[in-house]
């Protein structure tokens, strides 16, 4: 666009034509004051009427947010008459804003009252009227006080615009003018989803967090940067603190993710911090019960009773689960420990639960097992394949990406899962496939693809290998013979194979829909082949996206919490890899691949694991067939676990330490889009707690190995030296947005997508796939499909989320969600309890009578200890990557009279 | 579109079906939310939390955009109404010819004040400015049916005509 000249309060400036006068102000560092505009979010409604500018030749003031420049124009911000022009404005607006700064928790941080401040508005010359709205406090994160409304709408394009909720509009007119709530409903019983978005915008006191309220001003908090801890999206955020608490979560609009949007969890989910059932000293227990003990008691114990097994019955016996809730260093630190101090490679975590068919899958198809593409990337893609991943759940930053891709960028998107999520709404076409026959519906998708000569051959010829023999496969999928397997028409297999070959760019992205089966590992690389045969991998904006569940599962993998990995994915089988770590750890290391999670429990069970050490993970809530895995841990021998919470599986341990939150220690996690971001340390360990890392190496002390830190950044440069991906991650270099791995070397500016030119193994390999049915289907006595997941409001085992308040409020109870049909063949009305029973266990709980349920299907999440899931679940694993199958088992559903 | 607020009364289940045929006929229209909310104001008289989150359904819109339109416009009620609607103008020509006058005999005879029903349902009165028949000013609207060149002395004669 063309350059133009203007003159800015005496100042003269090139800028581009178009460019609006407030951007053109901000550019030339001079401040117009705003309410309503948000320029950086493209939000410009001139409403206000408080950016009004003096241009010269003009006869009105004109409106900064909207008036673009022109050749020549001659501008002046803050002249007598537009000083004049906002008092008025100001004016009007405080004749029924309520003048209670003294007790308004914006006070400090109110535009209102900075602008009355500047232009010295005591009191308005137009009287005073009545505005008294009642006060909604009917949400319990959000309070609306609709009588300091200014009616800016800033709320109103968050919530439609950004987040696409459409739970608030401005309604009414006039004098009468307020922003509604759906209907004009409390804001609790609209369709508002409490992400608290609309609070991050708000320039004045109408919209206030209410867990923060009277806890401090806003000049009383000092702000510490930080990851959230929740999901795999990596938001950063603040973490407001007074007094050596975190009050409360403010938005960072520096967060290269998520700029200044957060979720339900990442915004209001940070109360279980300070929460009174944090554990606070090392306890032990004897006879049955805990008891309170010191670090050395603690430490003294662990050491004799590894030391002891490990003499008795050989490293092997012995095993350690790292935790993807934990840093990258302590990741690390563990299984350092477990490999070096311990001896064995028994080292493992959820990831085998989550996503260890991604690993496996897309490291034998590509080479490396992560999202290709970078979050800000699925916006730009043409389409989209979505499968098996309720992103806006599970993923809600991420969802947005795909929302603005559709609504404000027109890619298509095709939704292949068997639940009406929300995004459905968004879809051009929704496949609903029968949970569990995934290969066979890609190997449709491609039989199109290939038979409509749609395919990329210069990609395939050029980049790929093992071509012809898929290709044989792939030829007796016809659309008809997937249609009788899935159950998703033959018509539409076609329009979205269409879809998917021709666009320009389409991303697949995926989660545990895909993964969490005994043919996950299948199913990723059908994943791979689809992208490789339509030439969508490799490039900016498309690719294959697996989206990691927990905030650092994917940094728990890369730093080799893996029995058959260290840290990069270096092969423990590999000789000089051994080498080089032995070399530098200097002790002798084991070079076989040590058990998966699922195994270890059963090694537990039958007595062949004798000691664990579990940090920060709960697997008597998150493994599958509970009774079986609880039955395990109540044999091992000698348990020992550190958390925060008495978790499920802390009750079951001999030696209980405490751990600290994300926001008492120092540290790095990796998001889901391979990002090394720092967590920071905001507030000191509370009681007699530790951060994770100190464990580790004051427990390694103890048994005779020097490891010895002062603080996670040396741990970093340790394995920088060790890890080729990360040999360029330094802490000095992750301040400004972190760096995205592989980052080899400190001049290396990260990687944003992967495969480009060259795939990590060479040539991208084509694996022929055959459709396998699911371990156990329904049958007489059996007859549903049972199916898990996660839901917005709390996160996996919720030993956090259902300690958060406001969260547990809102999502109270488990729930069965069931087909309208199913429920009335069951005679059961929305709310009556249900028994869910499988082969391996049942449990109760409420029916939510749901169309997002297919008929046949019942859905749950896992959350809830006091109806778990995984009671029911099946523990058949994936052959190659050991991934339990949670997604599809069968059960049985009896109304409870 | 045809009003049917004069019809025989029908069932709740009737109304639905006929907002909804309507409704589904327009299906992607850009800017029928107004027509719709129009006619569903005619089928039930007034456009309750129900009739309003049922459009907003059956539209699939946000119950939030649909609930902004309806407060927006002073013609949108959400209170039932009487059996009959008296909407006197007030535009600048009636005004001129003596409507406040007739409003406040209107006011005095019924008993009710703008925006409100008479206890028996018979009548409800509303006010609007300009009814665009300013050539017989001053005028009133009763229902769909125009009263023009209307006097205090004439009210009582025309209200007898609606039962």
């Amino acid at each position: 666009m063309a350059l133009v000249h203007i003159t800015i309060d005496n100042q003269k400036l090139e800028i581009e034509e178009g460019t609006t006068i407030l951007e053109a102000a901000q550019k030339a560092g001079i401040k117009i004051p705003t309410l309503c505009a948000m320029p950086e979010l493209g939000f410009k409604p001139g409403s206000c009427r408080v950016c009004m500018v003096e241009v010269e030749g003009l006869p009105n003031l004109a409106a900064s947010c909207v008036y673009p420049v022109r050749e020549g124009i001659v501008i002046h911000t803050h002249s007598e008459r537009t000083r004049q022009a906002r008092k008025v404005v100001l004016e009007l607006l405080l004749t029924d804003h309520p003048l209670d700064c003294m007790t308004c928790e914006k006070n400090g941080d109110c535009t209102l009252q900075d602008l009355a401040y500047e232009l010295g508005v005591k009191e308005s010359r137009f009287g005073r009227g009545e505005k008294k709205l009642p006060l909604d406090e009917s949400n319990p994160f959000i309070v609306r006080d609709l009588s300091k409304c200014v009616l800016c709408g800033r709320c109103v394009e968050m919530c439609n615009e950004i987040q696409q909720t459409y739970a608030l509009n401005v309604g009414y007119r006039g004098s009468k003018t307020k922003i509604i709530a759906d209907g004009d409903s409390d804001l609790r019983y609209s369709e508002c989803v409490s992400c608290g978005q609309c609070i991050a915008v708000c320039p004045v006191g109408a919209l206030i967090d209410k867990n923060a309220q009277g806890k401090g001003r806003t000049w009383e908090f000092s702000r510490v940067k930080t990851t959230c801890n929740y999901c795999g999206c990596g938001c950063n955020f603040d973490f407001n603190v007074k007094e050596g608490k975190v009050v409360k979560v403010t938005s960072n609009p520096q967060s290269v993710v998520n700029g200044i949007n957060l979720c339900v969890k990442g915004r209001f989910g940070y109360d279980y911090i300070h929460r009174e059932d944090r554990l606070a000293t090392p306890l032990i227990k004897k006879k049955g019960k805990f008891e309170e003990a010191s670090w050395e008691e603690a430490y003294q114990l662990i050491s004799d009773k590894f030391t002891q097994i490990k003499r008795e019955s050989g490293s092997d016996s012995l095993a350690v689960l790292s935790s993807a809730k934990c840093t990258n260093e302590e990741n690390y630190l563990l299984m350092k420990f477990s490999r070096a101090i311990l001896g064995t490679n028994n080292v493992d975590h959820c990831a085998r639960l989550c996503h260890s068919s991604t690993v496996a899958g897309l490291a034998q198809a590509f080479g490396s097992g992560a999202m290709t593409n970078s979050i800000k990337e699925i916006a730009e893609a043409s389409a989209i394949y979505l499968t098996g991943s309720n992103t806006t759940e599970n993923h809600p930053i991420i969802a947005l990406e795909i929302k603005k891709a559709v609504t404000k960028k027109g890619a298509k998107l095709i939704v292949a899962d068997p639940r009406e999520i929300e995004l459905v709404k968004y879809a051009t076409l929704w496949l609903r496939q029968r949970p569990g026959t995934d290969v066979a519906l890609f190997n449709g998708l491609m039989n199109v693809i290939i038979t409509e000569g749609l395919e990329d051959k210069e990609f395939i010829a050029q980049r790929t290998e093992g071509y012809e023999e898929f290709k044989n496969t792939v030829l007796r999928y016809t659309p008809e013979v997937v249609e009788k397997i899935t159950g998703v028409p033959a018509e539409d297999i076609k329009k979205a194979a269409r879809i998917y070959a021709t666009a320009p760019t389409t991303s697949l992205i995926y989660s545990m829909g895909i993964t969490q089966h005994t043919t996950g590992t299948d199913n990723v690389l059908c994943t791979a082949n689809i992208a490789m045969l339509t030439g969508n991998v490799g490039k900016e904006n498309t690719g294959v996206n697996p989206l990691r569940g927990q905030s650092n599962v994917q940094g728990a993998c890369d730093l080799g919490a893996l029995p058959n990995f260290y840290s990069g994915y270096q092969k423990v089988t590999d000789t000089s890899v051994k080498d080089k770590f032995s070399k530098a750890w200097g002790v002798d290391l084991s070079d076989q691949e040590g058990l998966t999670v699922v195994e270890i429990l059963n090694a537990a069970y039958e007595g062949k694991i004798r000691g664990l050490f579990i940090m920060a993970e709960n697997p008597a809530m998150s493994d599958p067939d509970l009774n079986h895995a609880r039955e395990a841990l109540k044999r091992t021998e000698f348990l020992v676990v550190s958390d925060i919470f008495m978790s499920e599986t802390a009750e079951l341990a001999d030696v209980v330490l405490p751990g600290v939150t994300v926001a008492e220690k120092d540290g790095t996690i990796t998001n889901t889009e391979r990002r090394v971001q720092r967590v920071r340390k905001t507030i000191e360990p509370l009681a007699d707690s530790k951060p994770e890392w100190q464990i580790i190496c004051e427990l390694a002390q103890k048994m005779g190995y020097k490891m010895n830190y002062n603080h996670p950044g040396e741990i970093m440069e340790e394995i920088a030296q060790l890890t080729p991906i990360y040999g360029g991650i330094h802490y000095n270099r992750l301040d400004d947005g972190g760096l995205q791995w592989p980052c080899p070397d400190a001049h290396h500016p990260g990687t944003k997508y992967l495969h480009k030119d060259k795939f990590s193994r060479g040539k991208g390999k084509f694996f022929a796939v055959e459709y396998k049915e699911a371990a156990e289907l329904p049958d007489e006595e059996y007859p549903f499909i049972f199916t898990t997941g996660r839901v917005l409001y709390h996160f996996h085992t919720g030993t956090i989320t259902r300690r958060s308040k406001g969260l547990n409020e809102i999502y109270p109870e488990p729930l069965v969600e069931i087909n309208p049909q199913d429920a009335e063949e069951l005679k059961v009305k929305e709310g009556e309890l249900v028994e869910v029973a499988s082969r391996r266990g049942k449990i109760r709980a409420k029916v939510q009578v749901t169309e997002k349920s297919g008929k046949g299907v019942v859905f749950m999440s896992f959350h809830f200890r006091e109806a778990a899931a995984n009671l029911l679940t099946n523990a058949a694993l994936d052959p190659v990557s050991k991934i339990p199958e949670y997604k599809v088992c069968a059960v049985k559903v009896q109304k409870i009279a | 579109m045809e009003c049917l607020c004069n019809e025989k009364e029908l069932t709740d289940e009737q109304k639905y079906k006929q907002l909804k045929e309507f409704i589904k006929e327009n299906q992607g229209k850009r800017g029928y939310l107004i027509p719709v909310l129009h006619l569903a104001q005619g089928i039930f008289g007034y456009l309750p939390r129900e009739v309003q989150n049922f459009v907003a359904k059956e539209m699939d819109i946000p119950v939030s955009m649909v609930t902004g339109v309806v407060t927006f416009y002073s013609y949108f009620r959400t209170f039932p109404t009487g059996r009959h609607t008296i909407t006197v103008c007030l535009g600048t020509a009636c005004y001129v010819r003596g409507a406040k006058k007739i409003l406040e005999e209107l006011e005095d005879q019924l008993g009710i004040k703008i925006g409100e029903t008479t206890e028996d349902r018979r009548f409800s009165i509303r006010v609007q400015r300009c009814l665009g028949s300013c050539g017989l000013a001053p005028v009133i609207m009763i229902d769909k049916d125009i009263h023009g060149r209307m006097t205090a002395k004439k009210l009582g004669a025309i209200l007898e005509e609606y039962k």
